[in-house]
C-alpha cells in the first residue's frame, strides 16, 4: 500500500509550489473533508468558502452533494454534530464523471475555460478545447457557458487500477434466530 | 547445519500435489491466437509499441515498460498482430483491458537476442536486462523485478517453498532446471551484493531440494571479477555462500516474511518489508527467468503452469503468454462435473469469470473444481470470538477484529490493526468454526481504503489547481486595476498637456517659437499615440487607438492556462488538435 501511495504521489508530482495561504485551522480540517469538486452547489463559490462558512456557523453541515453521506459524517464527527440527511435542495449524490468536450461542435470560444475553476480545459481562443480528464472534477460549470452545447459528463468507467472488491454477501445462518 | 526458526501460527491444509507433480513439464502447443495484455505486472502497465495489421517475431518487445513500476511485454511467438484492443483480462474483477491479439504464424522465427555475460557486465545493465526482459515475480505477486532487485542486501532467498496445496509448478521447474534457477540466483545475488543466497524448499519437496543441491555443487569456480558500484558484483558462488534448505512444511511457509523468519529467524515488524532488514526474496520461477534474460537474451513469454484438481490429466505445461486458457485447459482434459475455475491455488486464488481469458505472467495454476472436490462453503455463522483466527494468523494480527471493524466500514481501525500487513493468505478463515469468509472483508476494506486514498489525492489535486486559480484571477485582477490606474493617470497628464499645450501654443504663436510643443510630448514615455499625431484632432487616429487599445485589453483577459503546460496535458492537447485536423480536413476539401 505504502508503495502504491508513493507511486501515485509521484504522478501527481504537479506544481511543487503551494499557493495556500496559512488561515484558520478549523476550516483547513473542514476543507480538508470536503471534496474538492468546487461546483458550488452548496451555495458558495467553492469548497474552501464553504468551509469557511461552516466553521463561522452560517451554513450546515450537509450541503454538498458531492460530499455525499460519508463527507457529512466525517463533518459530523470532526465537529462533534449529529449526522444529517444530504439537503435535497443543493442536489443528489452522482457517480463521479468528468466533462468531455465534443470536438466536431466546439467553436473554440474559451466560455467554458473560464468557467471551470480547477483550469482542466486548455485550449486557445478559436481552437478547439479539450479537458484534461485526469484533471476535471465533474463540477458541471463548464456545461451552461458552452452556447453549443458541446460539453457532455461522462460517468468514469471502472479500471483495473479503480476496480474495488465488493462488501461480501453472505448468508449468515443464524442471524434470524440471534 | 542451520538453525531454522518457526513463524507464527501457519495450517497444514491437505497438500494434494501428488497428481500434476508426477509427469515432467511439458510443452504446450502453439496457439493459432495469442492474446497478450499489456499489463502484466502488480503495478503498472506497458506502453504499447505495435499496431494492428504488424509482423511481429517472437521475442520482439511489444510494449515498453510504463514509469518506474511498469514491465516490458514481448510477442510470445511470431506471426501478425491482429488487433489491439480490449479483452478479458484473468483478474478478480472480470474487467477488460489493452491487449495485442496475436495471430501465430506457426515459424517461431525469434528476434535476435542479446545475452550479457552476467560476470562481466556492470550491475545496472544487467538490471536493465531483467527490466527490458519483462520479468516480475512468476509466483504470482508479479511485481517488477527490477525494482526488487535494485536494493543492496545481505541475504538473497529464493523461494522455492511453493506451500499453496495443489501448486507443483515450482516443484517441478527445480526437479528439471535446477542449474539455470542457481544461475539465475547468482545473478540476482551478484546484482544486490548479497553475501549469502538461501534455497528455502518445503521438505515436503526432497527430489526439488536435491536437484538444487547437486546444481549448487556442480557450479563453475567463483568468477575473479573486479567489485563495481556499491561493490555490487562481488558475489562468489561457493558452498559457504549458497545454501539448499529444506524447511517444515507449513502453510504459508512460502509467504516472504515468514519465510526470511524460518531462514534467517529475522522478524520484520508491521509496515516493514525484508530489504529494511538486508534480504530480499525472489521466486524460483523468477531466478529461472532472470537467467534466461540474462545468459540467453530471451524475454519472459513463456512460464509453467500447474493444471490441478478436476482433471484427467493433471500436470505442468510450458505455456506462452497470452495462451488462452480454454486450450490449456482442454490439455489436462477436466472432468465432466468441473463447474468452476480458479487462477491460483485454493487458499489464495479467485474464480475465473471466464476460461476464455489468456494465460498471464501471474497464472502459477489453475485448479479445476467441481462440487465433490470442493464443496461449497456452508453459510457462515457469526463470530463467536473464539480467538482460532489469531492464532492461526502467520502475520500476528487479530484477523477476527480486522472482521469486525472492516465489516463495519470502520477503515480508520482496520488500519490501526494492521490490516495492510494481512497477506491473505486465508489461514483464519480456513480455521474459522463460524466459516466466515474472512479474507473477502479484508480485501473489501483494502481496496475501499486504497480508493479512497486516491481520491484523496484527486482532491488535493482539485485544491491546489484551486487555489491556484483563485491566486492567478487576483493577480490579473491586481494587474488590471494598475493598468487601469496608469492608464487614468495617463488620461489626466494628456488632459493637462493639451490644456498646457493650447496654452502654450497660443504663447508660442505669440513668441514665434514653432516645434517645441512637438518636442514636449514626444519626450512623455508611453504617450506615443498623442506624439505621433499632430495637434490636431485627429478623428481617425483617435478611433485607431481605442481599437488598439481593446485588442490589447481582450488579449490580456483572455484565458492564459495554456503557458506552462505539463508534457502530459501537452500530449493531450496535440492529440486533440490531431483529431480536429481529422475533423477539419473533410470540411475543408468539401
Ligand atoms: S458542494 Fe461543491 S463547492 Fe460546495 S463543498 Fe461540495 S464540492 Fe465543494
Ligand atoms: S472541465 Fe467542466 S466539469 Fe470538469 S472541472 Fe472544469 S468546469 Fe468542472
Ligand atoms: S475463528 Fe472465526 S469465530 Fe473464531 S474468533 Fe475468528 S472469526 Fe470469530
Ligand atoms: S488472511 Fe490475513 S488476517 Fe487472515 S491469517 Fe492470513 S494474514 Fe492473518
Amino acid at each position: 500500500m505504502a508503495l502504491g501511495a508513493v507511486v501515485l504521489g509521484a504522478a501527481l508530482g504537479f506544481a511543487a509550489v503551494k499557493f495556500k495561504v496559512e488561515g484558520d485551522p478549523l476550516v483547513e480540517k473542514i476543507d480538508a473533508i470536503l471534496p474538492q469538486t468546487q461546483c458550488g452547489q452548496c451555495g458558495y463559490p467553492g469548497c474552501k468558502p464553504y468551509a469557511q462558512a461552516i466553521a463561522s456557523g452560517e451554513a450546515d453541515i450537509n450541503c454538498c452533494p458531492p460530499g455525499g453521506e460519508e463527507g457529512i459524517r466525517k463533518l459530523a464527527d470532526l465537529l462533534g454534530r449529529e449526522f444529517k440527511e444530504l439537503s435535497g435542495e443543493h442536489g443528489i449524490e452522482k457517480p463521479k464523471s468528468v466533462a468531455v468536450i465534443d470536438e466536431q461542435i466546439c467553436i473554440g470560444c474559451t466560455l467554458c475555460i473560464q468557467a471551470c475553476p480547477v483550469d482542466a480545459i486548455v485550449g486557445a481562443a478559436k481552437q478547439m478545447h479539450t479537458i484534461i480528464a485526469d484533471q476535471c472534477t465533474g463540477c458541471e460549470l463548464c456545461l451552461p457557458p458552452c452556447p453549443v452545447d458541446c460539453i457532455l459528463m461522462v460517468p468514469l468507467p471502472e479500471t483495473l487500477d479503480t476496480w474495488k472488491w465488493k462488501y461480501p454477501v453472505i448468508e449468515i445462518k443464524s442471524a434470524h434466530h440471534a | 547445519m542451520l538453525e531454522l526458526f518457526r513463524f507464527p501460527g501457519g495450517v497444514k491444509p491437505v497438500s494434494h500435489k501428488e497428481a500434476s507433480a508426477a509427469a515432467p513439464i511439458t510443452r504446450a502447443p502453439l496457439p493459432k491466437l495469442l492474446v497478450v495484455p499489456f499489463r502484466q505486472s502488480a503495478t503498472g502497465a506497458a506502453t504499447i509499441q505495435v499496431v494492428a495489421g504488424e509482423k511481429v517475431l517472437k521475442g520482439q518487445i511489444i510494449g515498453v515498460a510504463e514509469g518506474a513500476f511498469g514491465s516490458a511485454v514481448h510477442a510470445p511467438t511470431s506471426g501478425l498482430v491482429r488487433a489491439i484492443e480490449s479483452r478479458m483480462l484473468p483478474h478478480p474483477s472480470g474487467l477488460a483491458a489493452p491487449c495485442a491479439v496475436i495471430e501465430a504464424d506457426g515459424e517461431e522465427r525469434w528476434v535476435e537476442l542479446s545475452p550479457l555475460d552476467p560476470f562481466d557486465s556492470d550491475p545496472e545493465i544487467v538490471r536493465a536486462k531483467i527490466k527490458d526482459a519483462g520479468i516480475v515475480g512468476l509466483g504470482g505477486a508479479a511485481f517488477p523485478s527490477h525494482v526488487k532487485a535494485k536494493t543492496v542486501i545481505d541475504t538473497l532467498i529464493i523461494n522455492g517453498a511453493e506451500c499453496e496445496p495443489w501448486i507443483t509448478c515450482d516443484d517441478r521447474l527445480m526437479r528439471e532446471r535446477a542449474d539455470e534457477i542457481v544461475s539465475g540466483a547468482i545473478i540476482l545475488g551478484r546484482l544486490m551484493a548479497a553475501k549469502r543466497i538461501f534455497f528455502g524448499v518445503e521438505d515436503n519437496k526432497p527430489a526439488a531440494a536435491a536437484a538444487l543441491h547437486a546444481a549448487v555443487g556442480g557450479m563453475p569456480p567463483p568468477s575473479p571479477q573486479p567489485l563495481s558500484r556499491e561493490g555490487r558484483g562481488a558475489f562468489h558462488a561457493d558452498a559457504q555462500t549458497i545454501q539448499v534448505i529444506s524447511v517444515p512444511t507449513l502453510y504459508p511457509a512460502g509467504g516472504e516474511k515468514q519465510l526470511i523468519r524460518v531462514l534467517t529467524g529475522i522478524e520484520i515488524p508491521y509496515g516493514k518489508l525484508g530489504p529494511d532488514f538486508g534480504v530480499q526474496c525472489f521466486n524460483v520461477g523468477t531466478a529461472h527467468a532472470v537467467a534466461r534474460a540474462v545468459q540467453h537474451g530471451e524475454p519472459l513469454i513463456s512460464r509453467i503452469v500447474t493444471l490441478a484438481g478436476n482433471f484427467a490429466r493433471a500436470g505442468n505445461f510450458d505455456v506462452l503468454i497470452g495462451t488462452p486458457i480454454d486450450a490449456l485447459l482442454a490439455l489436462g482434459a477436466p472432468l465432466p462435473d468441473t463447474d468452476r475455475v480458479v487462477m491460483g491455488g485454493p487458499m489464495m486464488g479467485f474464480t475465473l469469470h471466464d476460461t476464455a481469458v489468456p494465460v498471464v505472467k501471474a497464472s502459477n495454476c489453475l485448479l479445476a473444481m467441481s462440487p465433490a472436490l470442493f464443496p461449497p462453503p456452508k453459510p457462515a455463522m457469526p463470530c463467536i470470538r473464539c480467538g482460532a483466527c489469531t492464532r492461526a494468523c502467520p502475520v500476528v494480527l487479530q484477523p477476527h477484529e480486522l472482521y469486525w471493524y472492516a465489516r463495519a466500514k470502520n477503515f480508520g481501525k482496520t488500519q490501526e490493526y494492521h490490516l495492510f500487513d494481512c497477506i491473505e493468505c486465508g489461514c483464519c478463515a480456513y480455521v474459522c468454526p463460524s466459516r466466515i469468509p474472512l479474507v473477502d472483508y479484508y480485501r473489501f476494506a483494502k481496496s475501499e481504503i486504497r480508493a479512497r486514498e486516491r481520491e484523496k489525492l484527486a482532491a488535493d489535486l482539485a485544491r491546489e489547481r484551486y487555489e491556484f486559480r483563485q491566486f492567478r484571477e487576483e493577480r490579473e485582477k491586481a494587474e488590471k486595476a494598475v493598468r487601469l490606474a496608469a492608464k487614468a493617470a495617463e488620461t489626466k497628464a494628456k488632459l493637462a498637456r493639451e490644456e498646457a499645450a493650447k496654452v502654450g501654443a497660443g504663447e508660442t504663436a505669440i513668441a514665434g517659437e514653432p516645434g517645441n510643443t512637438e518636442t514636449a510630448l514626444a519626450g512623455e514615455p508611453g504617450n506615443t499615440e498623442t506624439a505621433s499625431v499632430a495637434p490636431v484632432n485627429d478623428k481617425l487616429a483617435l478611433i485607431a487607438a481605442a481599437q488598439a487599445r481593446a485588442a490589447a485589453k481582450k488579449a490580456a483577459v483572455a484565458p492564459q492556462n495554456t503557458a506552462e503546460l505539463t508534457p502530459d496535458q501537452q500530449a493531450q492537447v496535440a492529440e486533440a488538435e490531431a483529431r480536429r485536423a481529422l475533423i477539419d480536413a473533410p470540411k475543408d476539401s468539401a
